[in-house]
């Protein structure tokens, strides 16, 4: 679990663990960046609109293993847990915007959604609640990337 | 970087993004906003030095190919 407070300042260090993370836990480099980046956008979310780029309000962020079957197979994930008391966010505003059109904004939730297989947004009480996850390949080479990749916590 | 952009009119402006090891998707907008300004007064706006994250980000925002890129500074002059 990581507590923080919502200054950019600490994207960087959040960034420096999920990499870490996710790269202990297996995950093509590939994919670590991407999980990283998806993570990043979403606290840089919650430090510009759910709390106005005031830089005291609290953060929380869980980070477990998780698993699911996939056409008989187990797959071991990554589930990340972002939580704030901003204001509730319209949920229908929380998908990307087309790419068609080249104009600035509006990628961050698109690449949210690029890096990761689960992106769910809750309300529970005064409480924002962001659920990625992203699962690992089960054996062979990982989608997308062409990388051998790893099951949770094993070796090569 | 806009107001220069308008102000100098010059050809081209090149971009040194070598120490840039991250960039997300405001700064990607940044970038695009140069490009729009630059296109506005018919320059060329060219990139050169990505790191890999900035790379994949301009890959995945299906951007890559709409920017002028080239691997290093010597490369970027000569174009």
């Amino acid at each position: 679990m990581l507590a923080l407070y919502s200054n950019p300042k600490w994207l960087s260090v959040v960034r420096g663990a999920v990499e870490q993370l996710s790269k202990t836990l297996g995950f093509p480099e590939m994919q670590c960046r991407s999980i990283t980046r998806a993570v990043d956008e979403a606290l840089t979310n919650i430090v510009r609109h759910s709390y106005g780029n005031r830089p005291d309000q609290p953060v929380a962020m869980y980070f477990r293993r998780t698993q699911r079957q996939l056409e008989g197979e187990v797959q071991q994930g990554l589930e990340i847990l972002l939580c704030d008391r901003g204001p509730q966010i319209d949920a229908s505003k929380l998908h990307g915007r087309s790419l068609d059109e080249i104009r600035p904004g509006g990628l961050g939730l698109h690449l949210i959604r690029e890096a990761m297989d689960t992106v769910e947004y809750t309300r529970r009480g005064a409480m924002n609640r962001l659920r990625l996850v992203k699962y690992l390949s089960p054996v062979g080479v990982a989608r997308n990337t062409g990388e051998p990749c790893r099951t949770l916590g094993g070796q090569s | 970087m806009l107001h220069e952009i308008q102000e100098s009119r010059v050809a081209r402006l090149v971009v040194n993004l070598s120490q840039v090891g991250y960039i997300d998707s405001s700064g990607v907008a940044s970038l695009v906003e140069g490009l729009k300004a630059s296109r506005d007064i018919g320059s060329r706006f060219i990139l050169f030095g990505l790191s890999t994250f900035a790379r994949e980000v301009l890959q995945l925002s299906r951007l890559i190919k709409v920017f002028e890129i080239y691997d290093n500074e010597e490369q970027a002059l000569a174009s």
